[in-house]
């Protein structure tokens, strides 16, 4: 026995790394599987503020082009205004519409933080628990998709980007109702990866993708990019397609988080269905 | 003493603060990444208790990882370099030893030495930390080439602050 205590202290130094290398090794793991409130990341109140202080400068040297993408996207809106449209009937009635309800509400936010050379990606938001958001919410650009919310603080959010190793978004051709699943296989921040569109499916160079109905996450008919080239794959049942994404993740500063307000209806519905299935 | 503690804590603010807002702002196609803070576990006393190396580098690292929400991968990272210092200052000991003062720095052991030892821990450092981040043996190759890439990177921008910024600090001593 006194010689097992002596082993272990002459050796303390090695116990000692490996004792915070499993520390470590946990805490990685636990990060990338589940969702946690924890001090740990930058949702935290200090290192929230600096990146906020930080964003506003590099904001500023963005100005001009975020002011484009902005105006570009208020014109696309105007036209869907009622008072853009040219009335054909000469009297108008209001009725109240209760043949349609409100499923979407999206909540504005600020990127204060964001990454898009390492192979798991990050951005944090300046919008928090106290502005209503959740985890698992989507977030959007005025050009594409940006990524799925992780974890909430009360001022402060941090978005897992599309560029990460567990995104896995479904995206179908505008065109048709094809749908595939789009991945990033860490290289190039334009550039994504779509697999499991069948052989037969005919498209172009150029052919727009956008988000599916199926997810609860995002909105249908989100611009996700466009086909870049499809790689001839010999054997296998799929093509092999890149596609260049329409969100410009190194230069992002404003997006909406999507609030969808069925949600957990649909998600009940499902798991419902599926636990009555298990039976 | 105390006056030590102030100087490494005051290169510590330093040195977190040019990784976080500098440095992880480079976007050069994700191959060239420097992960300079680790300056700070590099330029320690030779002395320094093995023990309380270790927990500086968790720490150190822990502090990186808040900032991009990657809790467990410096501090890691940063474990495996504190463990392996003391054996590359074995190897790389002069004949009689190290003073007991000694601090690595390319004025006190020249260039040459400095350059080897910073080389030897960065691409630890480095190797480690690309590969837990990708975690995925389909991606082995990239992941190696980012990791020396951004070793490369590393090692010009220590090499390029010890003549900034840290000589003047021990001259002045």
């Amino acid at each position: 026995m006194r010689n097992l205590f002596l082993l272990l202290w002459r050796n303390n130094f090695t116990i000692l790394f490996l004792l915070l290398q499993s520390l470590s090794i946990y805490f990685l793991i636990r990060n990338n599987r589940f969702q946690q409130v924890s001090v740990f990341n930058s949702t935290n109140a200090v290192v929230g503020s600096i990146m906020g202080v930080v964003s506003e400068v590099t904001e500023y040297i963005n100005l001009k082009e975020n002011n484009e993408n902005l105006s570009r996207e208020n014109a696309r809106l105007k036209a869907l205004l009622p008072e853009s449209y040219y009335e054909n009937r000469s009297v108008r009635t209001m009725v109240a519409d209760s043949s349609r309800s409100q499923k979407y509400s999206y909540i504005a936010a600020r990127v204060i933080n964001n990454s898009v050379n390492k192979r798991n990606n990050f951005l944090t938001l300046d919008k928090g628990s106290l502005h209503g958001v959740h985890p698992d919410m989507g977030v959007i650009s005025s050009t594409g998709i940006v990524g799925i919310v992780k974890d909430v603080s009360e001022h402060y959010c941090t978005v897992m980007s599309l560029l990460h190793k567990n995104s896995k978004v479904s995206a179908r051709f505008n065109h048709n109702n094809y749908f595939g699943s789009l991945s990033w296989d860490g290289d190039d921040p334009r550039i994504a990866q779509l697999s499991e569109i069948p052989k037969h499916v005919v498209f172009k160079i150029g052919d727009t993708l956008v988000t599916t109905r199926y997810s609860a996450i995002f909105p249908e008919g989100v611009m996700i990019g466009t086909v870049r080239k499809s790689n001839p794959d010999m054997g296998g049942n799929f093509h092999d397609i890149t596609v260049n994404l329409s969100t410009e993740f190194s230069n992002i500063s404003h997006v909406y988080i999507v609030d969808n307000l069925m949600k957990s209806e649909q998600n009940d519905l499902e798991s419902k269905t599926e636990s009555e299935d298990d039976k | 003493m105390i006056s030590e503690i102030l100087k490494y804590s005051l290169k510590f603010i330093l040195l977190v603060l040019v990784q976080v807002l500098i440095l992880n702002n480079i976007q050069y196609s994700g191959f060239i990444n420097p992960y300079a803070y680790i300056l700070f576990l590099l330029i320690l006393p030779v002395r320094i208790p093995k023990s309380l190396l270790l927990i500086i580098a968790f720490f150190t690292g822990l502090t990186v990882d808040m900032f991009g929400n990657s809790i467990g991968l410096h501090a890691s990272a940063c474990l495996l370099l504190a463990y392996a210092r003391p054996m590359v200052l074995r190897i790389l000991a002069p004949r009689d030893g190290y003073e007991t003062d000694t601090v690595p720095s390319i004025i006190g052991q020249g260039f040459k030495w400095f350059m080897i030892y910073t080389a030897l821990l960065t691409v630890i450092h480095h190797l480690l930390l690309f590969y837990l981040e990708s975690f995925r043996l389909s991606e082995f190759f990239t992941t190696f080439v980012r990791a020396l890439s951004s070793s490369l990177a590393t090692i010009t921008v220590i090499i390029l602050f010890q003549y900034l910024f840290f000589n003047q600090f021990e001259v002045k001593k």
